[in-house]
């Protein structure tokens, strides 16, 4: 191509000598645009290998002297340098299921609602309102929680669960002891609504990409609306709700203010849900910086490791299986 | 015909389609209750002082002042750190390795890491930046931020870069113009409208983000611009003043959640009417 532009007809030698130099400088400017993108794009993967050399490499004085007991104690004593995970760890998980456990139905009955039984018009609306639920900062969440939701579950709603439950076995475990506000069931319905956004949006996609030849079949066999989103929706897209799903667990799971603001910080694993507890995340945030000496900072960015493996997992699975589906749609 | 079948499935459908509409209400109320609360709190504390004077000690009338210019000068600069380096990350994966190994791994990463903890960026460049350095500065703030900020940008780039029609591509190729100049003056310029949401979407995510800060920038009573030391944010200083016993810094917490709220909202609609105008046109 090169030779093309410089024989063109009717120009001097020197025109052609400045032909040259520019193509040349052309063809440099690309080489170098192409290699800077390049070097960006991979620039993704050291950062993350950054992250984990990172805290493994700041995890290592207190793994060294726990090795691992780490991930089974309970025990949390900054005055006498012992650690243990498990307490953070329970709470990141219980708090994580009571959200997942509200917010899955909830979250498939909305999308449900979006894509069957709204009318057109309402639809981006209703839409737009429950993104700008997932927009709003999690600081934003604490803070609400701290002062309007967890007075208001103190006052009317945990006292008539302590209640409720108080003569059914294992209930009055679950829902034992005074009724403190903070603790881990509001942090695990903070985060329900914090992950709602997520599912929602999710499921909502997936749900409109049924094929309405198989929805229309089924009501043209004379479903009602609930069987086809049973046997007909449900199946056919369960793959990008699990993904969704697995999604928003692992957005819950790293959530870090909104629960520092209401789970008490407590560690100790209770068996009431209405005990205050603490979680990984919240651990670190509370104590990170008051932390001294370096066995105690280095358990805390062990804690932060174990939270990085955890919701890596469930995250590259969660991607997994939306890839999978992508593929499926597009092929 | 077997009609109590027939009633038992009728009334089945009319329960679960009152539980769609009871989950949408649902959903929808907690957004209204936030935000109820939020203006009701926020309003009331709000006045000219909340802009002009500095962070009080307990007991004492004060502003926001400093931890609204600490959270603008950090996100400034993580964005000036973060956007190039995502867009031009995104540019090779939807320009020039589309379909290439480098460019499957780095979308996978690059979505887990849109989600990943961001406590746990914090950690990291805590052990990168404030360790090393041995004190806590406005600096490690502002790049913990810019590691939020890449995916997001990364993200839009690609997806923004992918919608542009190949034809524009072969018409500039065409006229003989170097690939990297049509990425430059084609490319980028037909899908610039989305690129900029991106970056929209990428200032709503980090100013309102707490963790990260928590243990890189820290926090600073008083007035400071100097990045080499502790510098206040909006977030942190709520997380610290709404968690204190004292009745004016709960206040002053209040308004400010209420500050980056508008804020985040006034950025995504900016964005929602730049994607839609794209559509539209």
């Amino acid at each position: 191509m090169v030779d093309v532009a410089l024989q063109g007809t009717g120009i001097s030698s020197a025109e052609q000598v400045d032909r040259a130099k520019v193509l040349q400088r052309l063809r440099l400017s690309d080489v170098a645009f192409r290699h800077l993108t390049r070097f960006a794009a991979a620039t993704v993967l050291v950062i993350l290998g950054g992250i984990i050399i990172s805290l493994v490499w700041g995890s290592l004085p207190a793994l060294r002297a726990f090795g691992i007991s780490f991930l089974y104690e309970e025990v949390w004593n900054p005055v006498t340098e012992k650690f243990g995970a498990i307490a953070p760890i329970y709470g990141t998980i219980v708090t994580s299921l009571i959200a997942m456990l509200i917010a899955v139905p909830v979250g498939l009955f909305i999308a449900l609602f979006l894509t069957e039984l709204c009318p057109m018009w309402l639809r981006r609306p209703i839409g737009i309102a429950i993104e700008l639920l997932a927009g709003i900062p999690s600081i934003i969440y604490g803070i609400w929680g701290l002062f309007v939701f967890a007075p208001f579950l103190q006052q009317h709603v945990q006292p008539f669960l302590i209640a409720l439950f108080g003569e059914i076995p294992i209930l009055s475990t679950l829902f034992a002891g005074p009724p403190y506000g903070i603790g881990v069931f509001t942090a695990g319905l903070i985060l329900a609504i914090m992950v709602l956004p997520f599912i929602t949006s999710i499921s909502r996609d997936v749900f409109e990409a049924v094929p309405p030849v198989l929805k229309e079949a089924a009501y043209g066999l004379g479903c009602t609306t609930w069987e086809v989103a049973r046997y007909v929706v449900l199946p056919y897209t369960r793959v990008g709700v699990i993904g969704g799903v697995m999604l928003g667990l692992g957005r819950a799971l790293g959530e870090t203010m909104a629960v520092t603001f209401v789970i008490g910080n407590a560690h100790r694993i209770s068996g009431s849900l209405l005990a205050p507890g603490t979680t990984i995340s919240a651990t670190i945030a509370n104590e990170f910086t008051e932390a001294v000496g370096d066995l105690y900072t280095s358990a805390l960015i062990a804690l932060g490791l174990i939270l990085f493996v955890i919701t890596f997992i469930v995250l590259a699975i969660a991607r997994l299986l939306l890839m999978r589906l992508n593929a499926r749609v597009g092929g | 015909m077997d009609t109590a079948l027939y009633a038992k499935r009728r009334r089945r459908n009319v329960i679960t389609m009152a539980l769609a509409y009871g989950a949408t209400g649902f959903g929808l109320s907690w957004l209204v209750l936030i935000l109820a609360v939020l203006l009701w709190e926020g309003f009331s504390g709000l006045s000219l002082a909340v802009f002009t004077e500095m962070t009080p000690p307990p007991g004492s009338a004060g502003g926001l002042l400093n931890p609204i210019v600490g959270s603008l000068v950090m996100t400034i600069i993580a964005v000036l750190i973060g956007t190039p380096l995502g867009m031009l990350a995104g540019t090779y994966m939807a320009e020039y390795g589309r379909y290439d190994k480098l460019t499957m791994v780095v979308r996978f990463i690059n979505d887990i890491l849109l989600s990943a903890p961001s406590i746990v960026v914090g950690l990291f460049v805590y052990e990168v930046m404030v360790a090393q350095m041995g004190h806590f500065s406005g600096w490690a703030g502002a790049v913990s931020l810019a590691v939020i900020v890449v995916p997001v940008v990364v993200r839009t780039t690609e997806d923004m870069l992918t919608l542009v029609p190949d034809t524009l591509r072969e018409a500039a190729a065409s006229i003989g113009l170097p690939r990297s100049l049509m990425i430059q003056k084609v490319a980028y310029r037909a899908a610039r409208a989305g690129m900029i949401t991106g970056v929209l979407l990428a200032v709503a995510r980090i100013s309102g983000e707490t963790a990260p800060l928590l243990f890189t920038a820290l926090n600073n009573q008083f007035w400071s611009l100097n990045l080499n030391a502790p510098v206040s944010s909006l977030p942190v200083v709520i997380f610290q003043f709404a968690l204190s016993p004292y009745k004016d810094w709960q206040k002053l917490a209040w308004t400010g959640a209420l500050i980056i709220t508008l804020a985040v909202l006034a950025l995504s609609i900016v964005a929602r009417i730049l994607t839609a105008q794209r559509k539209t046109s």
